[in-house]
């Protein structure tokens, strides 16, 4: 399935987007998702079934002012 | 003390923690500064990448309470979205709302902010509106339930220091009961001094530490001028006047001639 994650394409088997998550490596203790503009919970990640062409935003804490 | 949506904080001072020159310097900074709220923000990890939760084992450590923003959000979905993500990450409904008009001032693009303000609180978020000094723009924030409001003093990481005192001042006086706290613009000690001498509850800034010499050193020269300031608004200040005015008595003065 095509994936774009962060802005960068990606082919990736991945039903849910926990699966995805866990095929990039991204570590889960801090991380906010969001697919297709809509938050998706850390408890809700691995009952959301991804679809063809899903946008998805993996964020992280940051310095900021 | 000021209290923040029922928090009563020990400093005046809230600390951004972006650019400093290492994470030992901002952590320093953050703990001569006295503060406890430093500003956060979210940002794009990268696969496999650790940078994310190493900064937010630095903040934990220091001990302070966090205060995410929505920098760098230019439309109002963006903001909402990324304050929602925020709470997910930090765990608290605090948010330093931006909604970014103006790419050359980073001005707050005042309509979009009341709109984005509304709808957050409707979603329980205690919202820290970054907004300009302008009256009726905070009085729509106060009715989209803002209990705080951050006037700009200048644009963000200009260090030009307080533009417009009168809009500074008539702010402090329209909304005497309202947690004021001037954000961004502010670029030496003597600058949130000034603020601080017009009533303001507490002063955010970030590059004028994170960009000194010696960020610690500075943290700490801006916490004691916002004390300073804050003690000096309570004390009285004198108007100032066209004439001199003798300081020592004229009465008993000798007569030599």
């Amino acid at each position: 399935m095509k994936l774009t994650i962060n802005g960068e394409e990606h082919e990736l088997p991945a039903a849910t987007l926990a699966e995805a998550l866990a095929l990039l490596e991204y570590e889960d203790d801090w991380l906010a998702t969001a697919v297709n503009g809509e938050l998706v919970h850390r408890a809700d990640r691995a009952n959301h079934h991804l679809r063809d062409r899903d946008r998805i935003e993996v964020l992280s804490p940051m310095q900021g002012g | 003390m000021p209290q923040f949506y029922g928090t009563e904080l020990r400093s005046r001072l809230l600390l951004g923690t972006a650019r400093y020159p290492s994470p030992a310097s901002l952590a320093e900074a953050v703990r001569r500064s006295g503060t406890d709220i430093v500003t956060v923000s979210l940002r794009r990890e990268t696969a496999g990448g650790r940078s994310g939760g190493a900064f937010f084992e630095l903040v934990r450590e220091l001990g302070v309470r966090v205060l995410p923003n929505t920098a760098g959000c230019h439309s109002v979905s963006e903001a909402v979205l990324t304050a929602k993500m925020a709470r997910e990450v930090f765990s608290t409904d605090w948010i330093k709302l931006e909604v970014i008009g103006h790419h050359d001032t980073l001005q707050p693009d005042v309509f979009g902010l009341v709109e984005a303000a509304r709808i957050l609180t409707g979603e329980g978020f205690e919202v820290f509106p970054y907004t300009t000094d302008d009256l009726v723009v905070a009085e729509r924030l106060l009715e989209a339930g803002c209990k705080v409001l951050m006037p700009w003093c200048a644009p963000i990481g200009s260090a030009m220091g307080p533009q417009n005192l009168q809009g500074l001042r008539a702010m402090r006086a329209e909304f005497p009961d309202v947690p004021l706290i001037v954000d961004a613009g502010i670029g030496r000690p003597s600058h949130a001094a000034t603020v601080m001498e017009l009533g303001y509850d507490a002063v955010l800034l970030n590059t004028a530490v994170a960009g000194a010499a010696d960020p610690a050193a500075m943290a700490e020269a801006f916490a004691k001028a916002i004390e300073a300031g804050h003690m000096a608004f309570h004390a009285g200040l004198l108007e100032p006047r066209d004439m001199a005015v003798p300081s020592t008595p004229v009465i008993g003065k000798a007569v030599f001639s």
